[in-house]
């Protein structure tokens, strides 16, 4: 069992929490993601062209970059969190050139290293998957895929050939933090992606409140929220952790509660 | 428009089914958008198999662009380069003047082509990214041309220094969506453009105004503005019977010149020359990536860019608002790994004095564009025999520039 495939062995969904490294205090964050129960870590690379992301997130990635944070600086990270922390996935998060520029197996190695469990990289669709598939695959890292609403079941089995450790639902068609997709159209897309893999699903953009939160709970495999951890680690700077901490616990609460009902 | 034709050992037949230039190109986006380029390049070749595609888009390109755009021997610039030039040297120059075209630039050509697609496509809302506002003024002419909103991402501090152009998108009847993440320029307006996109994948057309992007968009834009090239060969063959030694064009993007240049790649005997801007010289601020860049994933596709060792993106400069971007099309990266085009770049300065000789010595007022590439062009005519012949393009005209211009010489206006 790897720790992604124990994180979401848990008798409740997972809650996946996302911070962009380098932004803030990265590691105190870290741990407070932890404290507060999150079950998957996504830890951000920075770039300076995420296209994908909306303002709060765009805004943290200029701050860490404007921080002066590189590559090196983001596996110390990592490296720092496993030994903190042996149990808890982590998962770097981000776009294909600065996990490419020096070739995909330096990546996958670093990632090895470091102890990283899985990859997200944002623009690198199936159809590249050379760019990094194969070098994560042979280095044990998982390859997280993501499907979103223009996926269709045509395109659903491209997506999932050589995904692993968990198939990121993106609910809407947009970019991070700003629209909400309604809980029906979550509810089918879930139940249509079950039908494809038993992959667990974990279901994000847009997530903030524990209600929204227990509501995705109830049919999905994880949670992802990210932009209203980043928006108070923007709000709090160095000294995050403690809000951090107790809005993920919120979130937590919230996850293991729906699916008690 | 024509089929690329797909003929073994040809320069011509790239990319190949996944979008691939070489090791270049591909399709690097984010999988909300993945099925729509699919479906792009679908429709893509039908369009080509569609001999009323075809002719629409050379009907408009003849009534509405105004071409054919004119060949022409520039006598006098050709004298004045030679008085400099060692004896017997002092190639002949001659000009495809796309500066001629409606709207005063070769962009039209592609816009034009894009804007059918879209119709085809069925999507009702029309989004582009615009640097000096060119491609932007392109786009927002074809929209009123077929009645179909426009939404230009332009940067906050481009907006500022081309408030002519942005005046002439709001006339065309487009919204102007000031961009400002990051530095504000052509490189923003492309990300807010994506991300656009993404959030309106059911009715929107992303019209990309340059040879790049995610496949088949580098592919279908070669081809929309092959037009200048495929004239450009015939007109040489009919007024001189012979073809043209030496081809010379600038490059952002890039598409100006694969347009001339890929019509001309399996003639063996025809160099080609792509000109990046320098900016103030490739060991300070500068915008030619191939020159200063390295192999990276950017905007859709795997091409030279300049960017650190981390793969952070960099800041591009050139006074040309049109050449300032930190990347190139793929085919120019593959083009120069394969070593079938030569590519060298020109500064402002030298840029700047091409563009006043050219005004003195034609009468033509270029665009700052293509101004790189006849400072180019004056190098090369010196080193090169009388009889031979250089054929640049003249991808635009300079009213667009003379606020910039007049700034950089310290005139008032």
């Amino acid at each position: 069992m790897t720790r992604l495939s124990i994180a979401f062995a848990k008798p409740h969904p997972a809650l996946v929490a996302f911070i962009t490294a380098g932004d803030g205090d990265t590691a105190a964050n870290l741990d407070a993601l932890v404290a507060g129960g999150a079950d998957v870590i996504e830890l951000g690379m920075p770039f300076t062209d995420p296209m994908a992301d909306g303002p709060v997130i765009q805004e943290a990635n200029i701050r860490s970059l404007n921080a002066g944070t590189t590559t090196a600086d983001i596996f110390a990270l990592a490296s720092a969190f496993r030994t903190r922390h042996p149990d808890t996935p982590l998962v770097l998060m981000g776009y294909a050139n600065p996990m490419t520029i020096r070739g995909g197996d330096w990546f996958a190695s670093e990632c090895n290293k470091a102890g990283v469990d899985g990859v997200i990289c944002v623009d690198i669709p199936p159809e590249e998957d050379p760019e990094l598939g194969p070098a994560l695959r042979s280095a044990g890292i998982d390859l997280i895929r993501l499907a979103t609403p223009t996926t269709d079941a045509a395109r659903l089995p491209t997506v999932l050939n050589g995904a692993s450790g968990f198939l990121y639902y993106v609910s809407v068609a947009g970019i991070t933090g700003l629209q909400v997709a309604a809980q029906t159209s979550i509810d089918e897309a879930v139940a249509r992606l079950k039908a494809h893999t038993d992959l667990p699903i974990a279901v994000g953009f847009g997530v903030r409140t524990p209600e929204q939160a227990a509501n995705i709970a109830r049919v999905a495999d994880g949670v992802v929220v990210g932009s209203a951890i980043v928006e108070l680690v923007a709000q709090h700077g160095a000294n995050a952790a403690v809000p951090v901490r107790d809005y993920v616990a919120s979130l937590k609460q919230s996850i293991v509660a729906a699916r008690k009902v | 428009m024509t089929i690329t034709e797909r003929t073994p050992n040809s320069f011509r037949n790239q990319p190949d089914e996944r979008g691939h230039f070489g090791q270049f190109g591909g399709r690097y986006v984010a999988e909300t958008l993945m099925p729509l380029v699919l479906d792009l390049e679908r429709e893509y070749r039908a369009a080509q198999q569609d001999p009323s595609f075809a002719a629409q888009f050379d009907d408009l390109l003849e009534h509405y662009v105004g071409r054919p755009s004119p060949l022409y021997y520039a006598e006098r610039l050709t004298e004045e380069v030679r008085k400099d030039a060692p004896a017997g040297k002092g190639a002949q120059i001659w000009f495809k003047r796309d500066e001629l075209n409606h709207t005063g630039a070769h962009k039209i050509n592609n816009c034009v082509g894009q804007i059918l697609l879209a119709i085809r496509m069925g999507k009702t809302r029309i989004i582009a990214e615009t640097g000096a506002g060119q491609h932007g003024v392109a786009t927002a002419t074809v929209c009123a041309r077929f009645g179909l909103p426009c939404f230009i991402y332009m940067g906050a501090k481009d907006i500022e220094r081309q408030q002519p152009n942005v005046f002439r998108m709001r006339l065309l009847g487009a919204e102007i969506i000031p961009v400002t993440s990051g530095a504000g320029t052509l490189k923003d307006a492309m990300n807010e453009g994506l991300r656009d996109w993404v959030a309106n994948v059911h009715d929107t057309f992303y019209i990309i105004g340059t040879a790049a992007g995610p496949h088949p968009y580098p592919e279908l834009v070669r081809d929309f503005q092959s037009v200048i090239g495929k004239e450009a060969r015939a007109q040489m063959l009919s007024r001189i019977n012979r073809l043209p030694d030496l081809l010379v064009a600038c490059i952002g993007g890039g598409s100006n010149a694969l347009g001339l240049f890929h019509p001309f790649l399996d003639d063996k005997d025809v160099a080609m020359l792509g000109v990046e801007a320098a900016g103030h010289g490739l060991d300070a601020e500068h915008a030619a990536s191939l020159a200063g860049g390295r192999p990276g994933i950017l905007h859709g596709n795997k091409t030279y860019l300049l960017q650190d060792a981390d793969g952070q993106i960099a800041e591009a400069h050139s006074i040309s608002a049109g050449l300032d971007y930190p990347g190139i099309g793929p085919e120019h990266s593959w083009l120069k790994e394969i070593g079938r085009v030569r590519y060298d770049s020109v500064t402002d300065t030298d840029a700047l004095a091409a563009f006043q000789l050219l005004c003195r010595t034609e009468g033509i007022i270029p665009a700052l564009e293509p101004a790189h590439a006849i400072a180019a062009v004056e190098r090369e005519a010196k080193k090169m025999d009388r009889d031979q012949i250089i054929l640049a393009n003249l991808c635009g005209r300079g009213d667009k520039d003379i606020f910039t211009v007049a700034e950089a010489l310290g005139t008032k206006i």
